[in-house]
């Protein structure tokens, strides 16, 4: 699916040359995860940890490429033009194996709309974008 | 020039106690505008002008004087999602109709607070003026709080909503090859407005074991009490009565919401007064009194997920019926938002309405939920009902206290209700009256 590119900024550039590496990393609190014990990681980046705030120290942690579907939906008529095509397909919220605030999209490719297996597992791979060739990260469904 | 209203003006606490001014403002006075699909372009029909004929007949209504209004709380933003066609030129032709206000697209696309003193001189004693943003849900907070701490005796609260031709979402940053910001985490996946609240909605049914279908009993009520509220849109224009049938055939837009769970945009506006209850006492209308505000802020994340909606939804209810000095069997009726139909569900489980608990609100839908049923569920209809407003809910509690509701009066006493949203994860509500204790 052609799905409209990416254009890395200065929070997001680590995450997407990683990407352009077939590695997987996402933001890890270290105050968080010291106090408490817990990998404390968050996805989408953000400039603050969405738990303490500005008293943590935010850096990139490269991670297993594992989740699990927490929900999913089918879409038939989305707002982005070069997706219209291909309607309808899935879009499904993958959680961190790792850590479960750490959220990603996917289209899952090669799971049918409709088939979709809820909290499966899922690994990452890697997509190209058409439009700058930016690599993102998309999920399939782990086989039995 | 007005501001956004402080942080301090909204209850966001988890255990608040009493409000402080709890039955000591009240709400006097309602005025509509009519309603459209979409602005014609015409002046007369601009959403500034719709503004004024809301506030004028919210005036009339509370029976005052134009010059006894001392304050004005709005929402600045007037745009369902529909926004100036990027590149094409302002309608100067309207514009010049009217007298300025600070930006360019006020009055067409935006409200000031300075173009609506500018076009209304006969509001010639505000000394008051602030911003709620987002809706009228938020603007009711900042007004009760404003009259609560005795900033202005008599406020004049506005909401509009402009709809331009055309499908709005469509083209611009969606239409292009690359894409930036934060939408770089949505966009390339095709997300619309209603997936996260289809995702939600999903990991609902899978966890309480329910179906959409489930929901065609709620849809077929708030349609019907949608036809009985002649400000509405529905009524106005398009009185047609939707079936089971109707809404389990309906397309999906993104599965599980379809069309039906969905809200239409349109152009209106929509003005309220709200005064001391001493001064209500003398006003024309009914006082209806509010006895509690408050609101719930959303935590930010690629999606909020059932455990933040139910989290929420129950932090909301307790907020709001301890703040108010009630339980959920004090309440007589609800008005809880549904501008996707499926946040109904969390807000009223978690305000424990009708007895429910979490899971429940589904087979509450499949009992009577009606206005003549002991526990009236959304008699406004809502947005469904009425289209794309976000204030039927309040125009309703206030109208159905009052005993004005028409059609739609609902059966018992109407002595407490509760409207507001508008997301579950977030929002601003209020607790409604008949008596000020």
């Amino acid at each position: 699916m052609p799905k409209q590119s990416p254009v890395p900024d200065e929070l997001t550039q680590p995450f997407f040359d990683a990407c352009n590496e077939d590695r997987l990393v996402v933001q890890r609190c270290n105050e968080c995860t010291e106090l408490d014990g817990l990998l404390m990681l968050q996805h989408p980046p953000s400039e603050e940890c969405r738990r303490c705030g500005p008293h943590g120290t935010l850096e990139w942690h490269e991670v297993s490429g594992r989740g699990r579907i927490q929900s999913y939906v089918t879409m038939y008529d989305t707002p982005v033009a070069s997706l219209q095509e291909d309607q309808p397909f899935n879009i499904a919220v993958v959680e961190l194996w790792e850590d479960k605030n750490a959220l990603f999209l996917s289209h899952l490719p090669g799971t049918p709309v409709r088939e979709v297996p809820m909290g499966a597992e899922v690994r990452v791979v890697f997509e190209v974008t058409p439009a700058n060739g930016q690599k993102v990260a998309e999920w399939e469904v782990v086989g039995d | 020039m007005a501001e956004n209203a402080p942080a301090d003006f909204y209850r966001t606490q988890e255990n608040p106690g009493l409000w402080e001014h709890r039955g000591k403002v009240a709400a006097v006075g309602i005025g509509h505008s009519p309603t459209a699909r979409r602005w014609d372009g015409q002046a007369s029909t601009s959403i500034g002008a719709w503004a004024m004929v809301a506030i004028r007949n919210a005036i009339e209504d509370a029976g005052i004087s134009p010059s006894d209004v001392d304050g004005l709380v709005l929402d600045r933003s007037t745009t369902t999602g529909a926004w100036w066609p990027e590149g094409d030129p302002l309608p100067e032709d309207v514009i010049s109709q009217f007298q300025p206000g600070i930006e360019p697209f006020d009055g067409i696309a935006a409200l000031s607070s300075e173009w609506i003193l500018n076009n209304m001189p006969e509001l010639d004693n505000v000394s008051f003026s602030m911003y709620g943003p987002g809706c009228m849900s938020n603007v009711i907070c900042v007004a009760a709080e404003a009259i609560g701490r005795g900033l202005a005796n008599t406020v004049v609260l506005l909401k509009a909503w402009h709809n331009f031709p055309g499908r709005y979402y469509q083209g611009g940053a969606n239409a292009r090859p690359l894409v930036e910001g934060p939408a770089v985490w949505r966009n390339p996946w095709g997300v619309s407005a209603a997936t996260g609240d289809g995702w939600t909605f999903q990991e609902y049914m899978a966890k309480y074991g329910k179906t959409h279908d489930m929901m065609a009993p709620f849809i077929v009520e708030e349609k019907k009490n949608g036809l009985m509220f002649p400000e509405g849109f529905f009524a106005q224009h398009r009185p047609d009565e939707v079936t089971v049938e109707d809404y389990v055939n309906a397309r999906w837009i993104v599965e599980p919401m379809n069309l039906f769970d969905h809200d239409m945009p349109i152009h209106v506006a929509v003005a309220y007064v709200f005064t001391t209850a001493e001064r209500a006492a003398d006003m024309a209308q009914t006082p209806v009194y509010i006895l509690n505000h408050g609101t719930t802020r959303p935590k930010f994340g690629l999606t909020q997920g059932l455990d933040n909606a139910e989290a929420s939804t129950d932090s909301t209810g307790r907020k709001m019926l301890d703040g108010a000095g009630i339980t959920s069997d004090d309440l007589s009726f609800e008005n809880m938002y549904e501008g996707f139909t499926t946040f109904h569900n969390y807000f009223i489980e978690g305000l424990g309405f009708a007895g429910i608990q979490r899971g429940e609100a589904l087979d509450l839908y499949a009992g009577d939920i009606s206005i003549t049923s002991d526990k009236p569920v959304s008699p406004s209809g809502g947005n469904q009902g009425g289209g794309r407003t976000r204030i039927w809910m309040h125009t309703d509690t206030i109208q159905q206290i009052q005993g004005r509701a028409g059609d739609r009066q609902i059966r018992v006493p109407a002595e407490i209700g509760i409207s507001g949203g508008p997301m579950p994860q977030g929002g601003d509500f209020t607790i409604w009256s008949s008596t000020p204790d």
